[in-house]
C-alpha cells in the first residue's frame, strides 16, 4: 500500500441498519453512514481525533466526512455503506455487474477545523 | 359450446378404438351428443356452437404427463445453474403470451405452454420436498394451460423414520395425512428410501435391510409402511417409488427386492428404465429389463413409468442426493446438491447421452424394451423424467419409436452394436396402435393417478382433448397436434396458443387424528427452523384455482 | 394486540417467530426480533402521514400517477426496472411482466451483492443446504467475509452456533466457529478463530485451500501479502477436513472484493472438493429482505436470476451488459422504475447520477434518497407488515408474509399491476 493511501472497506453496520428503517434523514443514519473508522496508529499518524473533519479522494470521486479510531488494521479504512461513501465508489464493474464496493484505494486529508 | 365432428376417436377408458364419432362439450365437460344433435351453429337461446370437423383426424383426450419435474426449488436451482441451457432456445413473447427460454428445464411459462402445444393437458411434479411446498405452488401458478400437482417426498422423512422406529405406524399414517394437507400435494413419494437421510452425513444405503444410522430403520420398513400408509388414506394414486440404487450397475436386484418386499401391495415404480441394470458395479451395464418385465407383468398390483433415455444434452435432477454426486464424479460436470433439513434433498447435475456410449445405449435400450415386454398397457406409462432421461419434447419420438418398427431400426443403426445386441431390443418387433398409445400418454396415467375425469372422453369428462393430424410419421404428428382444447375452449390450433389460461392444481386431504399435531409441532421446535404455524400452505392464496380429489374409504 | 409467529422481513434471516404488539393501530413490540427487525417493525408498523402517490413533490390521485408513470416507462426506449428486495414475490411477479410488457432490463440488488454468488452456480454449481441442517448436524461454522452480528444478527442464535440440534446436542459446545475476515468485527468475537486475512486476498487464499484439502503441498512464499501464514492455512484446511459437517457462509466480503465472481467461484470449488472427503456445504449470507425472493421469480419466468433483459423480446441474461450498475452508468437506461429499495443511497455516483437525469419512478413503503429525486413516487403497503405475500430465507425456504396491520396504502403488487395494466394499453405487444 503506497505511503499514504488507505484501503476503503464499505459494508453494513448495526446504526446503518437500524437507520434505513427508522429514517435514512435522521441523525442515527447520517451520521452512521458519514463517519469513517480508522486505526488509531493512523488517526495519529494524520494527527486526528475522534470527530474531525477529513477530506477522502478515490480516482472517482471526492467525500467530505468526520472520522473516529476504531479496532482496524492499519491502512484500512471502514465506513457503512450509504450515499456518501457511494461518492468514491466507481461504476466500472469489469462484466460482472458489481462495482469496487470493498477494497477501493484512497487518500486522506485532514481539513480545516 | 363445442362440437368436433368425425373424428377417429380414441377413448380406450371406454373403449373407443378409432370409431369415427362425435364429442360434444358444454362448460368444459364432456356432454351427451344426443344433447347437441340437430342444434343449429346459434341457437334461439344464443349459444353458440363451435364446430370443429375433424374428419379424417384423430381425436384423444389431452395428454397426462404422470411423473415430471417442472415446478419447486430443486427445479429452478438447476434452471439458474444452466444459462446456457436456455441461450439457444428462446421463446419471444406475443400478444397472447409470455416469453421465456427453454432447453432442458424451461422456465415456466414456456414449459405450460409446450406441453400444451404439444397436447399434454395434465402434468404432475413428481418430488417435491414439503418444506419447499410453497415454491412449486407459486410456480405452478406461472405454469400456464396445465392442470397439475405434485408428489409430496416422504421417504427420509425424520419424522416418519422415527415413527416406524418406535412402531408406532397409526402416527406415521396422521402424519403422512397431515404433511400432504400442509403441502397440498396429491401423493406419497419415496427417493431412495433412507439414503438420502445418510447422504446428509456423506452416506448412503446399499441394500433394502441396511440400518438408515440413527433412525433405526429400513428401506424395506420405509417402503411397507408407506405403500400401506397410501392404501390406509385411500389416496387415489398409490405410493410411488424410486428404488434404492438408481442408475448402478446391478441393481435390477435392488428394484426385483422392492418388488418383492411390496408383496402384493399397490405401488408405482418409476422411471424403472434406470433401475433395470445388470451387471456389477463399477462396469457396464446389461440390460435386465426382459426378467423385471416379467415379474411386473404377473403382479398386477405394481405399475411402471419407463423414463426413457433419449440422446443429447438434458440435466439430471433428483431427489436422490448421493445420486447427483455419483453423477458429478462420473461427469465432471457442474454439481449442485441441496440437503432439506429433517425431509430429503435433492443433485442435480447436466448430462448428456451419447449413442455410442455403451452404457447410454443400454439405457436407451432398455426403455423401450420395458415399453415393448409389458404386456398390459395399462399399467405402464411414458415417461422420460423428464428431463432425467430426456425433455418431456421428445414424447413424440417415442411415439414413433414405439409404432414404427422400421424406424427403430434405423434408430438402432445409429447406436453402440455391442451394447444393443446385449439386449432384447433387437428381436422384439411389436409396434404399438393408435389405441395403445392413447392408454400409456393418457388414459392409463389418468387412471394410476386416479383421476376420474381425466384421460377419457366420457360424459362428465373434462374437456380436454387433443386433435391431431394423421401422418405416417408419428413423431410429426403428435409433435403438432391440430387443435388442443383444455376445459372445453380452443387452446391450441395449428401451434399457436390462442388463450393464456391457467388450470387447477389437485390435491388431496386425506383425514388424521389432530392430536399428532402435537407431536409435529414438538419435532418442528427441536429439528425445523421454522415455526410449525407457518409450514402450511395458505391454499386461497397458493392454490387459486384447485381440486380437491377425494380418498376413499 | 398481539399476533405470534409473524414473519420478519428486514434481513435474509427471515426469522418467523416474532410475536408483534399492535396498540391504537401502531406497532409497539416486536418480541424476538433483533434490533435491525424491531427498527424495521416499529417503523414501518406505524400509520403513514404521506399521499399514496405524488408527481414531483406534489400529492395526485392514485390515478394519474399510474398514468404518468406509465406514460414515462413507454415513451423510453430502453426502461430500467430495478430493485425489489423489500418486497413480496407477488409483486416481483408483476415487475418482471412490466419489464418484459416494456422491453426493457430488470435487475434486482442481487447484482451488487450476490451477483457473484449466483454466477459461481452458473460455473461450478452450489453444495447447499437449508438452515436446519446447518442447526442439526454442523460442527464446523465459518464465516468468510461476514459480519453476521451486524447484518444478520439472530444468525448466530437462531441458525448456526448457539442452536441443539439432533445430532448437535449440546449447541455451542458442540461446534467451532471460525470467522475469516479483513477487520476484528463485532462477530469476530463470537468465533472460536479468528483470522484476519488482507484484503484483496481471498482467491489466494481459498484456492491454497483447495491444494491443501487435496493433499497438495504449497509454499509459504505463495502466502506472503495474504495475512495468514502456511501453519495457519494448513490447520484450517486439517479442521475442513476432520470435520463431520462444515459449512461455509459466504459473505460480501468475497462477493464485494478484488476477484467477486472468481472469490466465490473459489469458494464453491472448495465446498465441492471437500465433499470428497467429508460433508461441506456453503450458504450464501443473502442480505436484504426479499432478494433470494427476486432471484427465484426471475429464475422460474425466465431462466436467469438477475440482470435480464427483454428489448427482444425474450428474455437475455448477461452480468455487466444488463446490470444495474452498468445500465445506468453507461447512460444506456433512459427511464427507470425503482421498487422497494434505494439505489441513490446504494449505487456508485455514476450510476446515482443517471437516476437524477432520466424520469424516474419510485415505489417504497416510506421517504428515502431515491424517492426525493423521482418523478412519481408511490407509497405503498409494506411487505410482511401490511401486505400479504411470499417471501424467500437466504437458503430458498419460502414463507407467508401476513398483513398485521392494514394500510390505507395499496401494495407494490397492486401498484405494478396497474401500471402494467396501463402500459399493455400504451404499447401493445
Amino acid at each position: 500500500m503506497p505511503e499514504g493511501k488507505l484501503v476503503l472497506i464499505t459494508g453494513r453496520s448495526t446504526k446503518q441498519g437500524t437507520g434505513i428503517s427508522n429514517g435514512k434523514y435522521l441523525a442515527e443514519y447520517q451520521e452512521a453512514t458519514t463517519v469513517l473508522g480508522l486505526s488509531q496508529a493512523d488517526m495519529a499518524r494524520h494527527g486526528l481525533r475522534d470527530g474531525d473533519t477529513v477530506r477522502l479522494i478515490s480516482r472517482y470521486g471526492e467525500a467530505t466526512v468526520k472520522c473516529r479510531s476504531e479496532d482496524l488494521p492499519d491502512g484500512m479504512a471502514f465506513m457503512a455503506f450509504g450515499s456518501t461513501i457511494n461518492q468514491l465508489v466507481g461504476d466500472e464493474t469489469y462484466a460482472s455487474g458489481m462495482p469496487d464496493t470493498k477494497g477501493l484505494e484512497i487518500e486522506l486529508e485532514k481539513t480545516p477545523a | 359450446m363445442l362440437r368436433i365432428v368425425n373424428g377417429e376417436v380414441y377413448d380406450p377408458i371406454n373403449g373407443i378404438n378409432g370409431e369415427v364419432q362425435d364429442i360434444c362439450v358444454r362448460d368444459g365437460r364432456i356432454v351427451e351428443t344426443s344433447e347437441v344433435s340437430g342444434q343449429p351453429s346459434v341457437s334461439a337461446t344464443s349459444e353458440v356452437w363451435k364446430t370443429i370437423d375433424a374428419t379424417g383426424m384423430v381425436v384423444m383426450p389431452g395428454g397426462v404427463d404422470m411423473h415430471c419435474h417442472i415446478a419447486g426449488a430443486k427445479v429452478n436451482l438447476a434452471r439458474k445453474m444452466r444459462p446456457e441451457d436456455h441461450r439457444n432456445d428462446v421463446m419471444p413473447r406475443t400478444p397472447i403470451t409470455r416469453s421465456g427460454t427453454g432447453g432442458s428445464v424451461p422456465s415456466t411459462f414456456t414449459t405450460g405452454y409446450r406441453y400444451a402445444a404439444m397436447g399434454y393437458t395434465t402434468a404432475f411434479d413428481a418430488a417435491v420436498p414439503p418444506l419447499a411446498a410453497r415454491h412449486a405452488h407459486e410456480e405452478f401458478n406461472d405454469t400456464p394451460v396445465v392442470d397439475k400437482g405434485f408428489f409430496v417426498l416422504m421417504g427420509n422423512n425424520e419424522f416418519i423414520m422415527q415413527r416406524i422406529a418406535a412402531k408406532q405406524h397409526e402416527r406415521a399414517r396422521d402424519y403422512a395425512a397431515w404433511l400432504l394437507q400442509a403441502t397440498k400435494g396429491y401423493a406419497i413419494k419415496l427417493v431412495n428410501p433412507g439414503g438420502v437421510e445418510l447422504w446428509k452425513f456423506g452416506g448412503n444405503v446399499h441394500a433394502l435391510d441396511d440400518e438408515v444410522t440413527g433412525f433405526g430403520v429400513t428401506p424395506r420398513q420405509i417402503i411397507q409402511t408407506l405403500a400401506d400408509v397410501s392404501a390406509e388414506l385411500g389416496l387415489p394414486h398409490p405410493v410411488h417409488i424410486h428404488c434404492n440404487n438408481l442408475g448402478i450397475a446391478g441393481n435390477w436386484e435392488t428394484t426385483l427386492e422392492t418388488m418383492k418386499a411390496l408383496d402384493g401391495r399397490r405401488a408405482h415404480l418409476t422411471h424403472i428404465q434406470f433401475h433395470s441394470y445388470g451387471g456389477k458395479p463399477g462396469g457396464l451395464f446389461a440390460s435386465k429389463a426382459a426378467e423385471l418385465a416379467e415379474y411386473v407383468n404377473a403382479h398386477p398390483n405394481l405399475t411402471v413409468d419407463v423414463g426413457q433415455v433419449m440422446f443429447g444434452d438434458t440435466t439430471s435432477m433428483t431427489g436422490d442426493g448421493p445420486l447427483g454426486y455419483l453423477l458429478y464424479q462420473v461427469t465432471g460436470r457442474k454439481w449442485a446438491n441441496v440437503d432439506v433439513e429433517t425431509e430429503e434433498g435433492c443433485g442435480i447435475v447436466p448430462i448428456e447421452y451419447k449413442d455410442k456410449s455403451h452404457v447410454h445405449t443400454t439405457q436407451w435400450a432398455i426403455g423401450l424394451e420395458w415399453f415393448l415386454l409389458i404386456n398390459d398397457p395399462w399399467r405402464i406409462a411414458l415417461t422420460t423424467d423428464h428431463p432425467n432421461g430426456a425433455s418431456f419434447m421428445s414424447y413424440p419420438r417415442i411415439i414413433r419409436l414405439l409404432m414404427d418398427r422400421e424406424y427403430r431400426r434405423e434408430m438402432m443403426k445409429q447406436v453402440h452394436p455391442k451394447a444393443l445386441a446385449k439386449t432384447h431390443l433387437p428381436e422384439l418387433d411389436r409396434e404399438y396402435s393408435l389405441y395403445e398409445i392413447a392408454i400409456i400418454t393418457r388414459a392409463g396415467p389418468a387412471r394410476l393417478l386416479g383421476l376420474k375425469n381425466k384421460g377419457h372422453l366420457g360424459i362428465g369428462a373434462d374437456a380436454d382433448i387433443t386433435i391431431y393430424d394423421k401422418d405416417d410419421d408419428k413423431e410429426k404428428m403428435f409433435a403438432c397436434p391440430r387443435y388442443v382444447i383444455k376445459d372445453g375452449r380452443i387452446l391450441v390450433e395449428d401451434g399457436h396458443i390462442r388463450e393464456d389460461t391457467y388450470g387447477r392444481t389437485f390435491f388431496v386431504a386425506p383425514a388424521y387424528d389432530p392430536a399428532i399435531e402435537a407431536d409435529i409441532r414438538e419435532h418442528f421446535d427441536k429439528y425445523y427452523t421454522i415455526r410449525f404455524e407457518n409450514y402450511p400452505v395458505q391454499l386461497e392464496h397458493y392454490l387459486p384455482r384447485h381440486e380437491a380429489v377425494a380418498c376413499s374409504d | 394486540m398481539q399476533v405470534d409467529n409473524v414473519v420478519c422481513a428486514f434481513c435474509g434471516c427471515v426469522c418467523d417467530d416474532i410475536s408483534v404488539t399492535i396498540e391504537d393501530g401502531r406497532i409497539t413490540q416486536a418480541k424476538n426480533a433483533c434490533v435491525l427487525g424491531k427498527a424495521w417493525f416499529l417503523s414501518h408498523g406505524q400509520p403513514s402521514d404521506r399521499p399514496a402517490a405524488m408527481i414531483d413533490g406534489q400529492p395526485a390521485s392514485l390515478d394519474d400517477a399510474v398514468d404518468t408513470a406509465a406514460r414515462l416507462l413507454a415513451q423510453a426506449r430502453y426502461p430500467l426496472i430495478y430493485g425489489l428486495s423489500s418486497t413480496s414475490c407477488e409483486a416481483q411477479r408483476q415487475a418482471v411482466a412490466l419489464a418484459e410488457a416494456l422491453g426493457g432490463c430488470i435487475d434486482c440488488c442481487t447484482s451488487v451483492c450476490h451477483g457473484p454468488s449466483g454466477m459461481a452456480l452458473q460455473g461450478i454449481g452450489e453444495p447447499t443446504c437449508t438452515l436446519g441442517e446447518v442447526k442439526n448436524r454442523a460442527d464446523l461454522i465459518i464465516y468468510w467475509g461476514s459480519n453476521p452480528g451486524e447484518s444478520h444478527p439472530r444468525h448466530m442464535a437462531r441458525y448456526a452456533v448457539t442452536p441443539k440440534g439432533m445430532f448437535i446436542p449440546r449447541g455451542r459446545k458442540d461446534r467451532t466457529v471460525v470467522l475469516i475476515d479483513v477487520r476484528p468485527t463485532p462477530s469476530a468475537r463470537a468465533a472460536d478463530l479468528f483470522l484476519q486475512v488482507k484484503p484483496g486476498k481471498d482467491f489466494e487464499l481459498l484456492w491454497s485451500l483447495r491444494a491443501l484439502v487435496k493433499g497438495q503441498a504449497i509454499e509459504e512464499a505463495g502466502l506472503v501479502g495474504t495475512g495468514l501464514t502456511l501453519a495457519q492455512l494448513t490447520d484450517l484446511a486439517e479442521r475442513m477436513k476432520r470435520c463431520k459437517f462444515g459449512v461455509l457462509f459466504v459473505g460480501q466480503g468475497l462477493t464485494q472484493s478484488r476477484g467477486k465472481h472468481l472469490n466465490t467461484s473459489a469458494a464453491f470449488m472448495l465446498v465441492r472438493d471437500l465433499n470428497s472427503v467429508t460433508k461441506f456445504a456453503l450458504v450464501p449470507m443473502r442480505g436484504h429482505g426479499n432478494v433470494t425472493g427476486i432471484d427465484n421469480v426471475l429464475g422460474w419466468q425466465t431462466g436467469y436470476p438477475f440482470g435480464v433483459n427483454f428489448s427482444r423480446g425474450y428474455p437475455r441474461f448477461n452480468p455487466g451488459e444488463f446490470t444495474v450498475v452498468d445500465v445506468l452508468s453507461r447512460n444506456e437506461a433512459d427511464a427507470a422504475l425503482i421498487v422497494a429499495s434505494d439505489p441513490v443511497a446504494s449505487l456508485p455516483r455514476k450510476a446515482v447520477r443517471r437516476l437524477t437525469e432520466v424520469p424516474t419512478i419510485a415505489l417504497d413503503t416510506h421517504e428515502s434518497e431515491t424517492t426525493r429525486i423521482a418523478q412519481v413516487v408511490f407509497i405503498t403497503a409494506t411487505a410482511g407488515i401490511s401486505a400479504e405475500g411470499t417471501i424467500y430465507r437466504m437458503d430458498n425456504v419460502p414463507l407467508h408474509l401476513s398483513n398485521v396491520l392494514p394500510s390505507p396504502h395499496p401494495s407494490d403488487e397492486q401498484v405494478l399491476g396497474r401500471i402494467l395494466a396501463r402500459v399493455k394499453e400504451l404499447k401493445p405487444c
